[in-house]
């Protein structure tokens, strides 16, 4: 079966001559969830508008499990929902009209018992009946959710699903997203909550200025760029760092009671034991220790400096 | 093709008919009575018959053809502009439609408004004048081809329209003025030489002239250049919604 989405040279120049995306190259496996990290204005969004038929492309070929996204526009955008940023819906209907009306232009028979499910999985189907209007800003983003499920798609962008979304919501979205994939269900995701993306994706994709920087499977990725550090408590304070221990990678923190330790977890010797020993040797002694992991967001962030 | 798709959109657009039911349907009902209480009423005790046509009834065609034009224009222009106005339009184009498919789903609905609203004017006229319809077929085809042809119309001016008075800046300063002087009210025999030869050149004139004739066989211009002449619009509007879809003008970055 070919890939999810196969993005190869994409590029988009707009009408001003700004250019959003350089030559990006990316597939997207079937039943995975790929979370694009990058800063505002990166091209995440033009990425997604060019898949879904939004935007069109400057140069290069989109595929959505083999069909071309402009040759053969209605195989691949029938397999495509799409929620975007933006709370875009119709004021003025009923939230069952709206979902119901999004299924018919996907070309889909109405299936009122699908439709219930969907409403009901969304805590939406109490307020079946309501005007769009009337819902609260929360309520809209179900809405949308829902309007972008109708159809059945086999692959999900959810862009920026949780910018402005209460505890609850997120909680409840990052479920209804685990049960979509448990269903094969492929998903691609941007967030600002890159500790989102640490919890839920299988591979990262980083976006920084148009390009793609980097996509990586996420325990990989935190296994290379990660790099940990040791705490060390200590029973006294200490004025400064004895000469003995000058060779190592050490923040004096806290008055002089707390030692701070960086080292590279790829690297053949941690150098943890000789330090302990070292420590020892010079009559410091230590109280506790603790050793911390740094997260994706540290990765992110010293990715897209680099870039810079 | 997807039916589906189309039928969606349809429905869509006709709910929200129903939702403004005071707004489009009892607006225009009311405002074609009062041009008949004005024009038929009080102009018409003066002026007793038109080309052998009793003046009340003389002017039914031309006001059908006015709230057919400008109800085609703004029903459709509307709906296509509504959506770009608040973002909903995003679902559209991605969604697995051709442009073509959108057209039909929204002028259809344009075009249908208008002809429900063609009927209950000739309904009401019915209470004021006597009316007969000489030619049926040609009266339905006259109706039917108007209708699509300004709900074409208007769909491209939703499409050109970034702003809401650009929306109303056609139908205002073009339309309303072309049908008023279009021998709505009047036949253009009773005008002075000079400006009888420049509502030649009035577009509008042509499809009351012809629907005019399809009631009471009398035309200000021949019935086969009325028919010509629909026709044409309509292959203008088609070419240029053509040519939108083609480029994908204000439509897709």
């Amino acid at each position: 079966m070919p890939n999810a989405i196969s993005i190869s040279n994409l590029s988009k120049t707009y009408e001003g001559g700004f250019t959003a995306l350089h030559g990006v190259d990316l597939d997207i496996r079937n039943g995975e969830i790929l979370a694009l990290l990058g800063p505002n204005g990166a091209g995440k969004t033009t990425l997604i508008s060019i898949v879904c038929g939004i935007v069109n492309p400057t140069t290069g070929t989109v595929t959505v499990q083999g069909h071309d996204i402009i040759k053969d526009f209605r195989a691949a955008r029938q397999l495509i929902g799409l929620v975007p940023q933006e709370l875009h819906v119709e004021t003025f209907e009923t939230v069952w009209a709206t979902v119901n009306y999004s299924r018919g232009l996907f070309g889909k028979k109405p299936d009122q018992a699908l439709c219930e499910r969907i409403l009901k999985d969304l805590s939406l189907w109490d307020k079946k009946d309501n005007k769009i209007m009337q819902l609260s800003g929360g309520m809209k983003r179900r809405v949308m959710i829902a309007k972008a499920l109708a159809h059945e798609p086999k692959i999900l962008f959810l862009d920026e699903p949780t910018a402005g979304v209460d505890v609850e919501l997120r909680k409840d979205m990052w479920q209804l997203v685990s049960r979509l994939r448990e269903t094969g269900v492929t998903i691609i995701l941007t967030t600002h909550y890159i500790e989102e993306a640490e919890e839920i994706a299988d591979r990262v994709g980083v976006i920084n200025k148009g390009r793609l920087i980097l996509v990586e499977e996420k325990t990989e990725l935190m296994r290379k760029l990660g790099k940990k550090q040791l705490t060390l408590e200590l029973a006294d304070g200490i004025a400064g760092l004895p000469e003995a221990l000058s060779r190592y990678d050490l923040d004096v923190e806290d008055d002089g009671r707390r030692l701070v330790y960086r080292y590279d977890t790829q690297a053949a010797r941690t150098g943890i034991g000789s330090l302990l020993a070292d420590l020892n040797r010079a009559g410091i002694a230590v109280k506790d220790l603790d050793t911390e992991q740094s997260s994706l967001e540290d990765i992110f962030v010293s990715l897209v400096e680099e870039a810079r | 093709m997807n039916f589906e798709a189309i039928k969606a959109i349809y429905l869509f657009e006709m709910a929200r008919m129903r939702r403004t039911l005071l707004q489009s349907v009892v607006s225009p009902v009311l405002s074609t009575s009062l041009y008949f209480v004005v024009f038929g009423a009080a102009i018409g005790g003066r002026i007793q018959e038109v080309d052998g046509v009793q003046y009340g009834a003389f002017i039914v065609p031309g006001l059908m053809m006015l709230t057919l034009l400008q109800n085609s224009i703004s029903n459709a222009s509307f709906g296509i502009y509504f959506p770009k106005f608040v973002g909903t339009i995003y679902e559209v184009l991605s969604a697995p439609i051709s442009f073509i498919e959108i057209v039909i789903g929204y002028v259809g609905a344009a075009a249908t408004k208008s002809l429900i609203l063609g009927v209950i004017i000739l309904a009401t006229a019915h209470l004021f004048v006597p009316i007969e319809i000489r030619h049926p077929f040609w009266m339905v085809f006259f109706l039917v081809a108007t209708a699509v042809t300004f709900s074409l119309f208007g769909f491209i001016i939703g499409i050109w329209a970034d702003n809401f008075e650009k929306l109303q800046l056609i139908p205002l300063l073009i339309v309303t003025p072309l049908v008023f002087l279009g021998g709505s009210f009047y036949s253009i025999n009773m005008l002075p030489e000079f400006w009888r030869n420049l509502t030649l050149l009035n577009p509008v004139l042509y499809l009351i002239s012809g629907f005019r004739w399809s009631f009471y066989e009398t035309a200000d211009v021949s019935v086969g250049v009325s028919i010509a002449m629909i026709c044409l619009f309509l292959a203008i509007c088609l070419a240029i919604v053509w040519w939108i879809f083609k480029t994908g003008y204000r439509l897709k970055t």
